[in-house]
């Protein structure tokens, strides 16, 4: 019925959709963007009347929220829709993508551009068999945002590379359950790019992996049950209440009102914790690199946002231009003009670091040293058939992951035991790759 | 009296606008059959040929199929308890004549039309958020410990949001039916000794049950669709998986359209199941 119902509401935009894109074609050269509503890409928008004054191409934004986006490109792509001619798409789907041929090849790049300045591990997050098929617009990993104030007044100092037994120790002594401030807050959300992001790169330094070399399911290990206790546990000592509904959002409003002591999530959330606009502790946030075990293996993991062009697009040369323009060296000048180096979007160009106004910024080195210390090939302790850290490159794990993440909150919420959680986990998992013809 | 040409004429007129209803209902029902018996995943090379009812079976088989049919059950049949039970006692205070009337009865009606996304959003952040919601403050007020409500009875504030949304519906349906109650009728059994809360299970709840007979069968229709409230709250987290939002998962999130396909067979069975019961009640209520 509500299937039906879909169907017909898209029977509908699609219609709109082939309206408007034969009024496009009239002014032929009008590229349509499909982004990601994050403050990045929105300060972007306000730039590309620079980009039509300097090119005459005009540019139409279609700007979504995270999941709402992939789900219209991922649709879009597979019914060879048409909509856009650039999409912004992240390391899960660029290598998945580009080897099923809906992609351009971004090989064939302008010298000035120089692609070889991308950071290398951007570069191999996004290509497939080596051609890129993605420009990074910014890049990040995951670091320990921490409050240097409440550091201090619980008399301990934090390493530039803590473990998890320390970050444990210094969020209960942290934790003032009288005044509000939580010792850690650390996302719990379900869906795959929320606390399934997370937990999966936690799990890592725990020595945990999503499947064995035979594709099958691995919550029935040690290590998983491990993670999950661990995080469970320091969540119920010195996480906020209702840590199984925050995501990178909830915490950060949290962190700027001054109600956590630590952060663990993404490093380009440094620049919004330091912002005196929005964050009331911007002159005491320190950094550190995402905790581990011992094992070798931290929990940090690797993300890009990127341009990308779909094959299908009738504007190519356009679109091309346009993704120099805005993943370029140039654009990073033009923010930093208006807006300061602070606001610059980090982690894609080895050049970035290496500019002395940039290395500065509080927060730059240890951005970098994340990005660096993270390796999507070998993201686990033990050997892994799958590319991705806080996720496994197939076409079918966002679907896994989001009903996996959901059995996990469900445990955080006190709704199920670990046990129980991982057993579903396991159940789901391996019935998903036994579908997809995995097993 | 019609003549056959103007009939055959108006035939001719309305003939475009059936044929676009039939497609528009048609063709996306045609499309939701064909998908159920392929393996159509897009992500994995697109339409992979027939598979009979494999996707049938895997679709019931899945640890998720029934949870999810008790889930929306739970969520239908709460919204519905709620909805009448509020829903009649706020329609026989309505119909007391008071100062105002004609603004509250507005107001009261109100909640139907925010949209469903907006409604669950403002519930989510201004009402029920554990830090910074009404309800947090409410509760450390009297000394208590906020409830984190959409991770520790997800299901109640689901069916909370939504009866928030339909109460209005069944208030104005119900209030209309008691406006044609006829008020001699309540007189005399007052005069005969019959106490409030008589004449209430004896006369009004009487007069009432087509009315509410069309309530339920109304909102049954519409709840069982519910799938907003869930996208925007606990996205389908904490056993609030409804049979829709799990076709949503197969569809859209697992990008598996076959098997999802599948889904919405058993949803469109489900409903009509649902609807044939409900009608028979309603025919009943209506031949007596």
């Amino acid at each position: 019925m509500s299937l039906k119902r879909a169907l017909g509401a898209t029977t509908a935009l699609a219609i709109c959709a082939a309206g408007t894109a034969a009024f496009a074609d009239a002014h032929s050269a009008t590229i349509t963007i499909a982004t990601v509503n994050n403050g990045d890409m929105v300060r972007m928008q306000g730039y590309t009347d620079q980009f039509t004054a300097e090119t005459g191409i005009a540019v139409e934004w279609v700007t979504l929220e995270e999941n709402v986006l992939r789900q219209r490109v991922t649709t879009d792509i597979t019914t060879n829709g048409g909509q856009f001619d650039i999409m912004t798409i992240g390391m899960y789907e660029a290598p998945i993508w580009g080897s099923n041929g809906w992609l351009v090849p971004l090989d064939g790049l302008s010298e000035e551009y120089n692609a070889d300045d991308i950071l290398p591990a951007m570069r191999g997050g996004l290509s497939h068999d080596g051609t890129l098929y993605a420009a990074p617009f910014y890049g990040e990993s995951s670091m320990v945002m921490y409050r240097t104030d409440l550091m201090e007044a619980a008399g301990l100092e934090m390493p530039d590379a803590p473990t998890w037994e320390f970050i444990r120790e210094a969020a209960a002594a942290m934790t003032d359950r009288e005044n509000d401030i939580n010792g850690i807050c650390l996302r719990g959300k379900p869906g795959w790019g929320e606390g399934g992001a997370f937990i999966t790169a936690m799990s890592n330094s725990f020595g945990a992996r999503w499947f064995d070399m035979d594709w099958q399911a691995q919550f029935d290990t040690q290590p998983w049950l491990d993670t999950l206790t661990f995080y469970n546990d320091m969540m119920q000592e010195s996480g906020p209440s209702g840590f199984a509904t925050n995501g990178f959002t909830e915490n950060l409003n949290l962190f700027n009102q001054g109600l956590c002591g630590m952060w663990i999530d993404a490093t380009v959330a440094a620049s919004f914790v330091t912002n005196p606009d929005d964050s009331t502790v911007a002159d005491s946030v320190g950094f550190a690199l995402a905790p581990d075990n011992g094992l070798g293996v931290r929990s940090n993991w690797l993300w890009a946002w990127a341009l990308a062009v779909p094959a299908g697009t009738q504007q190519q040369a356009e679109a091309i231009q346009f993704i120099e323009w805005a993943t370029g060296t140039g654009y990073i000048e033009l923010v930093a003009e208006n807006e300061g180096w602070a606001n610059v979007p980090p982690g894609a160009r080895t050049s970035l670091y290496e500019n002395p106004n940039y290395i500065e910024v509080p927060f730059a080195q240890m951005t970098l040293d994340s990005i660096l210390s993270a390796d999507p090939n070998n993201s686990t302790v033990e050997e892994s058939p799958y590319v991705g850290i806080q996720f496994a490159a197939i076409p079918e794990f966002a679907g896994i992951a989001t009903e996996v993440s959901q059995e996990f909150s469900a445990f955080y919420a006190g709704q199920q035991t670990v046990e129980e959680a991982l057993a579903n986990a396991q159940a789901i998992t391996n019935e998903a790759m036994e579908a997809a013809g995995y097993q | 009296m019609a003549t056959q040409h103007s009939r055959s004429a108006a035939r001719i007129m309305m003939a475009p606008a059936v044929f676009l209803l039939l497609v528009w209902m048609l063709v996306p029902l045609c499309m939701t059959l064909w998908f159920s018996v392929r393996d159509y995943r897009p992500l994995r090379g697109g339409d992979n040929g027939f598979v009979g009812l494999d996707n049938f079976v895997r679709f019931v088989s899945s640890n998720s199929f029934w949870p999810s049919i008790m889930t929306t059950l739970i969520i239908v049949g709460g919204v519905l308890l709620i909805s009448i039970c509020l829903g009649v006692l706020l329609a026989i205070l309505l119909d007391q004549p008071m100062w105002g009337q004609g603004v509250v009865r507005i107001l009261v009606i109100a909640p139907f039309f925010v949209m469903p996304t907006v409604s669950a959003l403002v519930w989510k952040n201004m009402f029920m958020d554990p830090v910074n919601g009404v309800f947090s403050y409410i509760w450390r007020f009297f000394g208590a410990d906020p409830v984190v409500w959409l991770s520790e009875m997800p299901v109640f504030s689901i069916v909370m949001i939504v009866s928030w949304q339909w109460l209005p519906f069944a208030t104005l349906i119900l209030l209309t039916a008691i406006q044609s109650l006829d008020s001699e009728q309540l007189e005399a059994a007052e005069m005969d000794g019959a106490s409030p809360i008589a004449r209430f299970a004896f006369i009004t709840l009487p007069h009432l049950s087509r009315a509410i007979t069309i309530v339920i069968l109304i909102q049954t229709i519409f709840l069982l669709a519910v799938f907003a409230e869930i996208f925007v709250t606990t996205g389908g987290a904490f056993g609030t998986r409804t049979l829709t939002y799990l076709i949503y998962q197969r569809v859209l999130e697992s990008q598996n359209v076959g098997l999802g396909s599948a889904g919405g067979v058993y949803a469109i069975i489900l409903a009509n199941i649902v609807a044939i019961f409900l009608m028979r009640i309603v025919g009943k209520n209506l031949d007596k």
